[in-house]
């Protein structure tokens, strides 16, 4: 799987699920590479923008998409990464600001 | 006596693409800073690294940046370039 192949898919899977990837591909891309290197790296694709535990079952709820991406879309209009957007924030009707991390402190690696 | 110049440091993942910003903001600005991508480590080197982090941002979150003593967590242009504003970078 290279990259642009992921992108591709998921750009289709985005539109299914009503929302976007992030109009920035340059942005998206490095994502896209970091979840390719999660996936070489732990077997599945863990979210790039939190220190996975290696363990899929204590990483399940952020193999992306996470289970954190449709609250934080509703409340910011971007998943924690920026990789789904909605159409709004991709449109600039929504002020970008930081996505606070919701996963809960009893599940994260610290 | 010489200004002492601003410590910078960065507490990154190596897959993040915050991350990739917050070092790629430094370099745009011709400032070198010191980077630990903290996934590439592991065991004992991971924890203690980890110690540092949670000093300084319990939620233990990337970035972590240090700029002397201002903590700024993800990437945040406008209040990295304040707070290199109010710093020595020379």
């Amino acid at each position: 799987m290279t990259p642009d192949k992921l992108y591709d898919i998921l750009a289709k899977y985005a539109g299914s699920q009503g929302i976007r990837l992030n109009k920035d591909r340059s942005f998206v891309m490095d994502i896209l590479q970091g979840l390719l290197t999660n996936e070489a790296r732990y077997g599945y694709r863990s979210c790039p923008c939190r220190l996975a535990w290696g363990v899929k079952e204590k990483d399940a709820d952020i193999i992306c998409p996470c289970v954190y991406r449709d609250p934080d879309i509703k409340e910011y209009g971007s998943c924690f990464c920026g990789l789904y957007v909605s159409a709004e924030w991709n449109e600039g009707k929504i002020p970008l600001q930081l996505v606070p991390e919701r996963r809960p402190k009893e599940k994260r690696m610290m | 006596m010489a200004p002492q110049k601003t410590k910078i440091k960065l507490y990154t993942l190596s897959t993040c693409s915050h991350c990739s910003r917050a070092k790629r903001f430094f370099k745009d600005c011709g400032i070198d800073v010191d980077f630990t991508d903290v996934d590439l480590l592991t065991g004992a080197e991971r924890e203690r690294i980890m110690d540092e982090v949670r000093k300084l941002n319990p939620d233990c979150s990337f970035p972590t940046i240090c700029i002397d003593d201002v903590i700024i967590v993800g990437f945040n242009e406008d209040k990295l370039k304040k707070a290199l504003d109010s710093h020595d970078t020379r």
